[in-house]
């Protein structure tokens, strides 16, 4: 078995009482106090995540943004100097290799991409690269923190001074944490109002101390990726490898929003409009549970008792205090309100199709 | 962590405690902690007879869901039931207000091949 990677902030997990878990070749922890605290924090204070896992790649040189415009499935051209995109990358037919956030900066680009897929989304870009285009992988020199929770932004002026009134949804600065530089861009993963700070790995240890120091005051508590996890769900935002694969495509997957399919040519553009055109045989639905149980990845959706689909995603919201899911059920059967049910265990739990997200009223637009 | 003396182990990290003709069982300070915050129990009926090793439940945790085995041969003549509306006892007290379900023991005294504390203890390392 290959040695798994510790992030910069594996001493400060330990210290903390982290259980930790391994997540895509690395060490992670999974929780400190425990998934429901740490969930709470985040959706009513503050949560403090190492997030150093995720790959982060440079992209520069005349020829990048024709580049990532040819790869990425979102309008590239669109971002401005300053502000991060939400995207994907497809292979020919349509398949999703990796949704990631493309960071347009002064010189360049950066990708964040997901720690499972670095190898791969990195031998894929450099296969597709002109000469114009200089590409580097900076996962190893880059740790990432997150600060998520309606009190994220005076955690972050309290810790480093920093004025971040105005830093606007999806727009980041470059700027310093701890005395070191830092991108700090109001991004995240859990549907509240949140920033993350992109820093070095020798800086990454005083940042987390400081976050943690000057958050205590605003009921910061550091949070693993268990409350990662139930988070997203609540939002029914993506996670690859369960919701999106290379075995999915945009449209089906509801990431629709994000694929400018009149941007021009991208790979994989012809295989997605065509899927649109015709309509996907599947989408991805957001399924709440009439009755108590907890849907898991891979349970059976039934409809009338026959197989429509399969779960992808699954937990208890600790927030709705009710089985909540991500599923791909057929054609037919994706209406928001349409009843379904859940195969847990032999035993069917009635569910019902719901609109995203499972939880409103965040703090994401504070 | 948390084994008392005078209670009896499984190794599928249940706990029994022996009374008279009867026993309560639960789950360990281990268990739980192994499957973290628990959002609740799924209880056998009240009548149901159960040999041990059989299962009798399921914990449904945030991050995962543990089958229950029984301990020892016996019929339920109660389930936890404060369970329902406080699930977390299970994580807070595992010995205590935590307990799962009363047994009546087919073989009343009988502990099978249950370990005891120090047994147990070595079990979980």
């Amino acid at each position: 078995m290959t040695q798994l990677k510790r992030t910069p902030l594996h001493d400060r997990h330990l210290a903390l009482g982290a259980k930790l878990t391994p997540f895509a070749g690395f060490e992670m922890p999974l929780q400190y106090d425990g998934i429901m605290a740490e969930h709470k924090a985040v959706r009513t204070a503050a949560g403090l995540f190492d997030i150093s896992h995720m790959g982060e790649f440079a992209v520069s040189g005349a020829g990048a943004e024709s580049f990532l415009q040819s790869l990425a499935v979102n309008d590239v051209a669109a971002l401005q100097v300053g502000q991060a995109q939400y995207s994907a990358i497809c292979r020919p037919d349509g398949g999703l290799l990796d949704d990631l956030l493309i960071y347009r900066r002064e010189n360049g680009y950066m990708l964040v991409v997901n720690a499972a897929n670095i190898a791969g989304d990195f031998d894929w870009l450099r296969a597709h690269a002109g000469a114009d285009v200089t590409l580097q992988d900076i996962s190893d020199s880059t740790a990432l923190i997150a600060v998520q929770g309606p009190h994220s932004r005076k955690v972050l002026e309290a810790a480093f001074g920093e004025q971040l009134a105005g830093l606007e949804f999806y727009h980041f600065s470059e700027t310093s944490a701890g005395g070191a530089p830092a991108i700090i861009s109001r991004t995240g993963y859990t549907g509240e109002l949140g920033f993350e700070i992109y820093t070095s790995p020798d800086a990454a240890p005083d940042v987390w101390d400081d976050l943690l120091r000057a958050g205590t005051e605003f009921g910061i508590r550091p949070a693993g990726l268990g409350a990662r996890d139930t988070l997203r769900l609540e939002m029914k935002y993506c996670l690859y490898g369960n919701d999106i694969s290379v075995d999915t495509n945009p449209i089906e997957a509801g990431l629709g929003w994000i694929t400018k399919l009149d941007k021009g040519p991208f790979i994989g553009s012809q295989a997605i409009a065509a899927v649109k055109a015709a309509g996907p045989d599947r989408r991805l639905v957001c399924l709440v549970l009439e009755e108590r149980a907890v849907p898991r990845p891979g349970y059976p959706i039934l409809a009338a008792g026959e197989p429509v689909g399969t779960v992808t995603s699954g937990t208890q919201s600790l927030t709705l205090k009710q089985g909540i899911a991500l599923g791909y059920v057929a054609r037919g059967f994706t209406k928001t309100g349409t009843e379904l049910a859940v195969e847990i265990r032999g035993r069917r739990a009635a569910a019902r199709v719901v609109k995203p997200p499972f939880v409103s009223g965040t703090s994401l637009m504070d | 962590m948390s084994i008392p003396d005078g209670l009896w182990y499984s190794k599928d990290h249940e706990w029994a405690r022996l009374e008279d003709d009867h026993a309560v069982i639960g789950i360990t300070e281990f268990a739980q902690g192994e499957l973290g915050d628990i959002i609740f129990v799924e209880f056998p009926k009240v009548g149901q007879k159960f040999s041990g090793g059989d299962t009798f439940g399921t914990v449904e945790a945030v991050k995962t869901v543990a089958d229950l085995f029984m301990p020892l041969d016996g019929e339920i003549i109660e389930v936890n039931n404060a369970l329902d509306e406080e699930p977390d006892r299970v994580n807070s007290d595992p010995y205590g207000a935590g307990w799962l379900v009363k047994v009546k023991l087919s073989v009343p005294g009988g502990t099978g091949d249950l370990l005891d504390a120090a047994g147990y203890k070595e079990l979980i390392g």
